[in-house]
């Protein structure tokens, strides 16, 4: 199954001490500043919807939320533009940009000490129910490359993966590091 | 775009309605010709907009970020989808709910394609369509054929075309209602879609029923039809018509519909649609969208002479056995719920939540044992979880009797009553059980800035912020001010429905020292009850930062100064706008930038406020300019004007609000020529050469549509003027000095 596209990854917040609509500023000089080199199109707020998505900054190939989906706020890194390789080399594309913001907004000075991502959880989806309907047969053709991506940043035999949601909602999974 | 995108056709075969597969294939190939250069820019424009393709602000590719105007580089920037609209730049798609109903499935499919398409949020309008946002054009088809499965399609949905026939989301179950105009309105929608006779208008063309005059939910009058259930007794029958509306509409000078018939039979209501709907294809304008409008043939031709051409062109039509062929399925059209009657128990059940909730969510029908509970939706927004939340529940409580509401809210029909409490739970795991449905809270807000390219302010953030405040002091808030509406719009197309509320919004902006400041027209008078029954006027324009302050100071008067069972339209009638513009003459003023710079950005933004790509000018450091004083001074006449006209001198009226738009232009040619003759013919010639020959006056999507306002005024001065015209011209001068605010806007932007 390498033809995975839309790879979504939520890396929860461990501390968050500060109204989402903070990040509403960041955002802004983010595209006035070409993060990441990305092209960034515009901020939407959706503070109003309880447990929904946040803060986005809406990009052309991917969008990143502060998001509050299930009532759980992370960092959503939601891919929507084609990604290279096989599903690994996709899994791990989509980690590296998420990171990539979750370390941004950490530094920012206006965060600074009110926000922090957890290292060792996080949820990876993929937005696509026909190519990657919610299952566990979906689960067993993606595991070793989801496999592969957690071996690399956690170690191996370090973490655990499990299937979450329903059928109707997208093919979602959880990751946790073991302790 | 999605790569599954080609695999949707072949999976759905067989589950779409063979005419809906059809239409999509056809815009499929019509997407690959686009692609390949073989359709025109405006006729592809007009194709997708057809299908509910719409574009979204910044997709010309360009977008000023606060600091200056940039290119967005979108991958396929050669390649568009319509004039100045470019191929990757995300779309907005807006999907049709004739009559704002909706099953489990359709609730599912919408929450699937929010997530895979767009944001993980749908959004209803106040004309009880969803929207989805950020979509790429590539995903459509797939998109419609997920839609057309599910018994959906998105066909009509913008263009010059009829759009979603809405009805009040109690039809059925109303205590006020004549009878269920449920089946006449869906039986409207679908002759009409994709009618031969409906292909060829100039402009947008809008259905609504209503089951009862007197209350809101219909709207029937601010639209193109508007048709109200009434019943009469003929040779001891009882028999369903409608009293038939046309001619009506919001826009930028909204109109109240003139009525076409006191009693339409039912059997005469898609023959004589038919017929309005080839005369308004005849004789409606076709080159100048700004006077496109079916309200502009009515206006034209008076309402008897439009009658009578409807009239003939009604017995000239061709007999049509779907004319009637449904009528007699209307008695078989009639929900049914899926619990027996209960009462309700409150047994211990009861919280102070639940309470507030029951109080403003929850609707005794007509039948005895059952309630409609209105789910409310912050901004008209749910989420992709909470739809199949509510899927759930709708199986679970009701036969998937859900609608859609012209408040931006959704309603579940025939709950039984004793399964309130358990409803609630469930609504309340689901973040659904916000009370407050059709109350203050309960604000109305079009996209605007967000996500509309002709927004001017941002209608969500200030409705957001409104909400935030309201609610936190709801507990202590009196009944008659939870009673009130606010609508808010981003501009003065009023989408968010500003003319027909207790306190109304349209944003406009102001320039002060060189930079834009977003404002708000605050606009007053308006009626929600009657099915719109009156159109406010503006009575000033206050910084977007001070509308919380304004909301407070108006209701607080209001509370503190009404009389006995005084409502809020009546008491503003009584006050008078004198006095009203009084209450908020302070908070008008703007803070010099280096004092507060937060005026100087909007609602939920952090940007430096503009408009397009206004920046700071040459000008800036200057204080208040000439023109700065003059279009004030222009302001206050046209305001003149609306006393006179609430003291009954509509002459009088009509003369001061002509002088006012006279003076704005006069205005800008000084500003423009250092002098200029103030005698009105000159400043009209002047005008006109130097403004609107130029199209230095055009606004960037109206064109010239503010200064033909003038040069009609101009033509007619010291004419003949009824109220509803003179009340029409007022609101016409207001946006002309709109327009020269902003056309004296773009020329401060550029160096002198
Ligand atoms: S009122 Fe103006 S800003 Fe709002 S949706 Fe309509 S056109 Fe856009």
């Amino acid at each position: 199954m390498n033809d995975i596209e839309h790879v979504r990854v939520k890396i929860f917040a461990e501390a968050a001490d500060f109204d989402p609509g903070e990040a509403i500023p960041i955002f802004h000089r983010w595209i006035q500043e070409g993060f990441g080199g990305h092209l960034l199109i515009d901020v939407a707020d959706y503070r109003h919807v309880p447990a929904g998505p946040g803060v986005m900054l809406v990009a052309h190939e991917a969008h990143y939320a502060l998001d509050n989906g299930k009532n759980r706020l992370g960092l959503l890194y939601d891919r929507r533009a084609p990604l290279d390789g096989d599903a690994s080399a996709k899994f791990r594309q989509a980690w590296d940009a998420a990171w990539e913001a979750c370390a941004q907004l950490e530094r920012e000075p206006a965060l600074s000490g009110k926000l922090k991502f957890a290292a060792g959880e996080c949820e990876i989806s993929i937005n696509d129910r026909l190519l990657a309907p919610n299952t566990a047969g979906t689960f067993t053709t993606l595991r070793p490359a989801l496999e592969s991506l957690f071996d690399g940043v956690w170690g191996v035999g370090t973490y655990t993966l499990t299937r979450e949601g329903e059928p109707r909602e997208l093919f979602r999974v959880h990751a946790r590091k073991n302790v | 775009m999605k790569a599954s995108n080609s695999l949707w056709k072949p999976r759905l075969e067989g589950r779409m309605p063979p005419h809906l597969a059809a239409e999509i294939d056809v815009f499929e190939n019509e997407i690959a010709l686009k692609k390949q250069g073989k359709i025109d820019d405006k006729i592809f424009a007009e194709t997708r907009l057809r299908r509910g393709s719409y574009g979204q602000r910044y997709d010309n590719g360009q977008r000023h970020d606060g600091i200056a105007s940039r290119q967005l580089a979108y991958p396929s920037s050669d390649l568009t989808k319509g004039p100045s609209t470019l191929w990757d730049a995300p779309g907005m798609q807006r999907i049709k709910i004739p009559f704002g109903g909706l099953n489990a499935t359709q609730l599912e499919t919408l929450a699937d394609l929010a997530e895979e398409y767009s944001d993980s949020i749908a959004h209803v309008t106040t004309r009880q369509d969803f929207q989805l946002h950020f979509v790429h054009i590539e995903d459509t088809p797939a998109l419609m054929r997920r839609l057309a499965a599910a018994g959906i399609t998105t066909r009509e949905a913008c263009g010059n075309t009829v759009r979603n026939v809405t009805a009040c989301p109690i039809a059925g179950v109303c205590r006020t209602q004549s009878f269920d105009v449920t089946p006449y309105a869906k039986a409207l929608a679908y002759f009409l879609l994709g009618h031969p006779d409906c292909q060829d208008f100039g402009r947008k063309f809008k259905v609504a029923f209503s089951g009862c005059r007197d209350e809101a939910c219909g709207l029937a009058m601010l639209h193109d039809i508007g048709a109200v259930g009434v019943t009469r007794i003929e040779n001891g029958v009882e028999k369903r018509g409608f009293e038939f509306y046309v001619g009506g509409g919001l826009g930028t000078v909204p109109q109240q519909a003139k009525r076409f018939s006191d009693f339409l039979p039912e059997e005469e209501l898609l023959p004589t649609t038919q017929a309005i709907a080839r005369v308004f294809a005849r004789l409606g304008e076709k080159k100048n969208r700004n006077t496109a409008r079916m309200k502009f043939v009515v206006s034209k031709l008076g309402i008897d002479e439009f009658r009578r051409v409807v009239a003939e062109e009604r017995a000239q039509l061709p007999h049509d056995a779907r004319w009637t062929d449904w009528l007699a399925n209307v008695p078989h059209e009639q929900e049914s719920p899926l619990k027996p009657p209960s009462l309700l128990q409150l047994n211990g059940n009861r919280t102070p939540a639940f309470d507030r909730w029951h109080a403003s969510n929850v609707y005794e029908q007509r039948q005895s044992g059952y309630v409609t509970v209105t789910v409310t939706l912050p901004l008209g927004d749910i989420t992709s979880d909470q739809l199949r939340a509510l899927a759930d529940i709708a199986r679970k409580y009701v036969r998937e009797t859900v609608r859609t509401t012209v408040e931006q809210n959704i309603v579940l029909r025939w709950v039984s009553a004793g399964d309130v409490p358990a409803l609630y739970k469930e609504l309340e795991a689901a973040n659904l059980a916000e009370p407050g449905a059709g109350t203050v809270l309960d604000i109305v807000a079009c996209p605007g800035t967000d996500t509309c390219k002709l927004g001017i302010s941002s209608s969500r953030g200030l409705a957001a912020e409104l909400r935030t405040r309201l609610a936190a002091r709801e507990m202590e808030m009196d009944a008659v001010i939870r009673g009130l509406h606010i609508k808010i719009s981003g501009c003065f197309n009023s989408c968010g429905q500003h003319h027909i509320a207790d306190l109304g919004f349209y944003g406009v902006s102001r320039n002060k020292g060189g930079f834009a400041v977003p404002h708000f027209q605050v606009v007053l008078g308006g009626q929600w009850e009657n099915n719109a029954g009156s159109y406010g006027l503006a009575i000033g324009a206050v910084p977007s930062k001070r509308i919380p302050e304004t909301v407070d100071r108006i209701t607080s008067r209001y509370l503190a100064e009404r009389e006995v069972n005084e409502g809020f339209h009546a008491f503003i009638k009584r006050i008078g706008k004198a006095e009203c513009k009084k209450m908020i003459e302070d908070l008008t003023a703007i803070p010099p930038h280096e004092t507060d710079p937060d005026f100087y950005v909007d609602w939920a933004d952090a940007r430096k406020y503009s408009i397009g790509d206004l920046g700071v000018g040459e000008c800036a450091g200057e204080v208040v300019t000439a023109i700065e004083f003059a279009l004030t001074a222009c302001e206050r006449e046209a305001f003149e004007a609306q006393l006179q006209l609430e003291a009954g001198r509509t002459a009088e009226a009509a003369d001061t609000a002509y002088a006012a738009m006279s003076h704005a232009a006069l205005a800008l040619l000084k500003h423009k020529l250092t002098i200029h003759s103030d005698d009105p013919e000159k400043v009209a010639g002047g005008f006109r050469e130097h403004f609107y020959d130029t199209q230095l006056f055009f606004d960037p999507f109206a064109g010239g549509k503010f200064a033909q306002y003038f040069f009609q005024a101009h033509e007619r001065r010291g004419g003949t003027y009824t109220e509803e015209t003179a009340h029409q011209l007022i609101e016409e001068t207001q946006l002309f000095i709109e327009a020269a605010h902003s056309c004296y806007g773009k020329m401060a932007a550029q160096p002198v």
